[in-house]
C-alpha cells in the first residue's frame, strides 16, 4: 500500500509574544496517512504546543504546515478536518452524552436521523452503548474519556489528536485504554498523534515516536531504533533506564568509561570524547576476578522478576537488572557485551561526576570540602541550626539517596605539576592536539576520567593535580534513588 | 460548658433567631389577624381584590423586568470583555465598575438626580425611564460581578473544543460560553430583580412618585395600617420563593463550578 504524506510540519517555531518564550524550534515532521505517532517528552518541552498548533489553537511564529500538501497554518480550527481528544477532556457539562457526541455532527448540518445513527455507532465503538441520556457528571473518569473519543471520532477526522489522555486515570485503566486505543487505531485507519510524557505508553503504542526536549526533536524514530539507538544522552536518559558515562575511545572498537576498557560494535576514531550508554539489562555480574570492572553492591531491590542492583564502582555508580541477587556490600565484577554497548560521539565534553555530601551535610569530593551551597540544590531546601538541611516537607536529607552532580568545562580545570595541590589526581592517559589547544584526558585514582584542554604539553602518564574552582563548577541534584 | 467548633455558630444563631426567625413569626401574626388580634383572611382577600394594589404589583413587575433586562444587556459584554480580552489592568478595570458600591449610596443617587434634572429638564416627565435608569445605575455591578466570576473560571478547553468540533465563534458563543455563564447570569437576575420590585428608596431619592411594592408597603405601615402592610410584605415573600425555586435547578451546577462570587 502506498503511503502518502497526510500531515507535514516545516520548520515550524512557536514563540509566545507576551514573554517572548520559544516553545517549538524549527520543528520539521512529516507522518504518513495512518501512523500513530507519538510526541514525548518531558513537561515543557514543546509536546502540546506542536499538537495545538496542529488543532489550529495556536498559529507558528513562522514555519508551515501541510495537511495533504496544502498549507493550513493560518486555518482557524473549525476549518481543519482534525480532531482533539482534550487532557481533561472538556465534555461539555450542560450537555447530555448524545448531544456532546453530536455536537460536531450538528455543525456540519447532518440530517437528524444520520447523527442518531452515527452516535450508536460510536457509542458502540467505546462500548458504552445506552449512555445517550446520561449527563456528563454521572460519569467515571475513564467513561468521560471513552466519550470525549468517541466525540472527536464521530466527525470521521483525517487526524485524531490526543493531548494526553490517559493522564488522569489510573495505572489498571491506562494500561487498558492503552491497548484499546492501539486497537481502534488499527481499525479506523485514522492517523493518531499522540501526546505523553509516559515513554512506556509511547514504546507500546507507536508507530513512530518524537523524543523532544526544550522545543526541540531530539530523535524521531519506531520505538525500537529510540530504544536501541538513542541518538544523545537526553534520549537515552529519558528511555527507559540507563547508564550513562563519559568516556573516550582508546582504540579501534575500544572504549574507556566507568574506569574499565570494553569492547564495543562502534568504530570510532581513537581519541574521540564519547558518552557511553549500557542498559541495566545488558550488565552481566560475575565473579570480581572475572569482571571487566569490579564494584561493591549499594542496593538490591526485588521488582517481582528480577532484581534492581547498583553497585558502586570507584566514583561511578552502575544500574543493573539481573535475576541473581547478590547482598549488600558484596564485591562483584561486572561485564558488558560489545552490543550491550551504546556508543554515542559526545556533543559536549563538560566533565560530569557525583560529589558526596559529608555528614555536616557540606558538599565534598575526593575528601576535600566544595564551597558550594547544598541548601540551594534542594527544592525548599533548609538548613536547621543543628546543620541538617530539611526539604520543602520538612523531611531531613536522606544522605544515602540524595545524589549531586557537578559538572565543569574542560578549559575551566588547570593542571599542576604539585599533584597534591588539585582537588584530584591522576595521569594523563591521552592527548590530542586541537588547533590551538592539547586535549587530555587524565585517568584519576577514583576511576573518573577528566577532560582537560590546556595549551601546554604535557607528556603521556605525567601524574598531574587537576585544580577544579568552585565557582565555574555547577551542581544538579540527581533523581533520587528508589 | 466544653467549647466545641459548634460553639462558635451561637452569636449567630442568637442574631437569626432575634432578627430574622422572630419578626417572620410577628410578620405572620400580623398578616393573618385583624386590628383586634383575631384570626382574618381578610388582608389576603383584601390585597387581590384591591386594583391598586394589584396595579402596583404588575407596576413594579414592569419595572423590575425592564431594570433587570438592561442590567443583563449593559453587564454580560461587560463581563465578558473583562474576562475573556486580554487587558493588562484588568483588576483596574474591575475596579471601575467596583467603585460605586464604596460610594455612599445617598450621595450617588442624589448626583445621579442632579445629572438628570440637567439632561431631562423636569424629572417628572419620565417617572419610569427615571426608575430604570436609577436602580440600573445602583444595581449594575451586581449583575456585572457573577457574570464575570462564572466567565472567568470556564475552562478555555470547553470553548476550544467547540472550535474544534467546527463551531465557528460565534456558534461557540452561544452553544457553549452563553449557556455555561447561566449560573452567573442567574445569580445577577436574582440580586437584581427583587430588589428592583421593592427599593423604593431609590425613587423617593430622585424625587419619581412611580409608586412600587415597596412604596405600596411603605404607605400602609405609615398609615398604621400594619395587618395590611405584613400581608404584602408576605405575598412578596412568596413570589421571591417561588422565583427561587423555579430557578433552583440550575442550583446543583453552580455548585459544581463553585458558584458565583456573589
Amino acid at each position: 500500500m502506498e503511503r502518502e504524506n497526510i500531515i507535514e510540519l516545516k520548520s515550524v517555531t512557536k514563540s509566545f509574544s507576551d514573554n517572548g518564550f520559544v516553545a517549538v524550534k524549527d520543528f520539521n515532521l512529516e507522518v504518513k496517512r495512518g501512523e500513530f505517532v507519538t510526541f514525548l517528552g518531558p513537561s515543557g518541552c514543546g509536546k502540546t504546543t506542536t499538537l495545538r498548533m496542529i488543532a489550529g489553537f495556536e498559529m507558528p511564529t513562522s514555519g508551515e504546515i501541510l495537511l495533504n500538501g496544502k498549507p493550513i497554518q493560518n486555518l482557524p480550527p473549525y476549518e481543519r478536518p482534525i480532531n482533539t481528544v482534550f487532557q481533561r477532556y472538556a465534555l461539555f457539562p450542560h450537555m447530555n452524552i448524545f448531544d456532546n457526541i453530536a455536537f460536531g455532527l450538528r455543525q456540519k448540518k447532518t440530517p437528524k436521523d444520520e447523527i442518531t445513527k452515527k452516535v450508536k455507532k460510536v457509542l458502540s465503538l467505546v462500548d458504552l452503548e445506552g449512555f445517550e441520556e446520561r449527563r456528563v457528571s454521572t460519569l467515571s473518569g475513564g467513561q468521560q474519556q471513552r466519550i470525549a473519543i468517541a466525540r472527536a471520532l464521530v466527525n470521521e477526522p483525517e487526524i485524531l489528536l490526543l493531548d494526553e489522555p490517559l493522564g488522569a486515570l489510573d495505572l489498571k485503566m491506562r494500561q487498558e485504554m492503552q491497548l484499546e486505543l492501539k486497537e481502534m487505531h488499527d481499525r479506523l485507519g485514522i492517523t493518531f498523534i499522540y501526546v505523553t510524557h509516559d515513554q512506556e505508553e509511547a514504546l507500546t503504542m507507536s508507530d513512530k515516536i518524537v523524543v523532544m526536549s526544550e522545543g526541540r526533536i531530539q530523535q524521531i524514530g519506531t520505538p525500537e531504533d529510540i530504544y536501541n539507538e538513542p541518538k544523545n544522552a537526553f534520549v537515552a536518559d529519558f528511555i527507559g533506564e540507563s547508564n550513562i558515562f563519559s568516556g573516550i575511545m582508546t582504540g579501534k572498537k575500544k572504549v574507556r568509561f566507568c574506569g574499565g576498557e570494553f569492547d564495543c560494535v562502534d568504530d570510532v576514531p581513537e581519541g574521540t570524547h564519547i558518552t557511553a550508554v549500557v542498559r541495566p539489562e545488558d550488565v552481566r555480574l560475575t565473579p570480581p576476578s572475572e569482571g571487566m570492572i569490579t564494584g561493591e553492591v549499594t542496593s538490591v531491590i526485588f521488582k517481582g522478576i528480577h532484581y534492581e542492583i547498583a553497585v558502586q564502582s570507584g566514583k561511578n555508580e552502575m544500574e543493573v537488572k539481573s535475576i541473581q541477587a547478590p547482598k549488600i556490600g558484596e564485591k562483584v565484577g561486572m561485564s558488558v557485551d560489545p552490543d550491550g554497548i551504546h556508543i554515542m560521539i559526545a556533543e559536549d565534553h563538560t566533565n560530569r561526576f557525583l560529589v558526596d555530601i559529608n555528614s555536616d551535610y557540606r558538599l565534598e569530593y575526593n575528601g576535600k570540602l566544595l564551597h558550594a551551597s547544598l541548601t540551594k540544590l534542594i527544592r525548599g531546601g533548609k538548613r536547621l541550626d543543628d546543620g541538617t538541611i530539611v526539604d520543602e516537607n520538612g523531611d531531613t536529607l536522606d544522605l544515602a539517596k540524595t545524589k549531586i552532580e557537578a559538572s565543569i568545562q574542560p578549559q575551566d580545570i588547570d593542571m599542576t605539576d604539585d599533584a597534591e595541590e588539585g582537588l584530584v589526581e591522576g595521569n594523563i592517559s591521552n592527548l590530542i592536539y586541537q588547533g590551538d589547544h592539547y586535549s587530555y584526558v587524565i585517568h584519576t585514582d577514583l576511576g573518573q576520567d577528566f577532560v582537560v584542554y590546556d595549551e601546554d604539553l604535557w607528556n603521556m602518564g605525567d601524574r598531574v593535580g587537576l585544580v577544579m574552582p568552585t565557582e565555574k563548577m555547577s551542581f544538579a541534584l540527581k533523581k533520587q534513588g528508589r | 460548658m466544653k467549647f466545641t467548633r459548634k460553639s462558635l455558630c451561637i452569636p449567630y444563631a442568637l442574631w437569626l433567631c432575634l432578627f430574622v426567625v422572630a419578626p417572620l413569626f410577628v410578620l405572620f401574626y400580623y398578616a393573618f389577624t385583624d386590628g383586634t388580634g383575631a384570626f382574618t383572611l381578610s388582608n389576603l382577600t383584601g390585597f387581590f381584590t384591591d386594583p391598586n394594589a394589584l396595579g402596583t404589583l404588575v407596576y413594579s413587575f414592569a419595572i423590575a423586568i425592564v431594570t433587570t433586562a438592561v442590567c443583563l444587556l449593559l453587564a454580560y459584554p461587560t463581563a465578558y470583555i473583562l474576562a475573556t480580552g486580554k487587558l493588562k489592568e484588568r483588576q483596574g478595570v474591575i475596579l471601575i465598575f467596583v467603585m460605586p458600591m464604596w460610594i455612599n449610596f445617598s450621595l450617588r443617587i442624589t448626583a445621579l438626580k442632579e445629572l438628570l434634572d440637567v439632561i431631562e429638564g423636569n424629572l417628572a416627565m419620565y417617572p419610569f425611564l427615571n426608575a430604570v435608569i436609577g436602580m440600573t445605575y445602583d444595581f449594575l455591578p451586581f449583575m456585572i460581578l457573577p457574570i464575570y466570576t462564572t466567565i472567568m473560571r470556564l475552562d478555555p478547553a470547553y470553548i476550544e473544543a467547540a472550535n474544534d468540533l467546527g463551531a465557528n465563534n460565534r456558534d461557540a458563543f452561544f452553544k457553549v460560553t452563553l449557556p455555561l455563564s447561566m449560573p452567573g447570569i442567574m445569580s445577577g437576575v436574582s440580586m437584581v430583580f427583587l430588589p428592583a420590585m421593592t427599593n423604593y428608596v431609590v425613587l423617593d431619592m430622585l424625587y419619581n412618585s412611580t409608586y412600587i411594592m415597596g412604596s405600596l408597603i411603605g404607605s400602609y405601615f405609615s398609615a398604621y395600617n400594619w395587618n395590611g402592610g405584613s400581608m404584602i410584605a408576605l405575598i412578596l415573600l412568596g413570589i421571591i420563593c417561588l422565583f427561587t425555586l423555579l430557578g433552583g435547578s440550575d442550583e446543583e451546577e453552580t455548585k459544581a463550578r463553585g458558584g458565583a462570587l456573589l
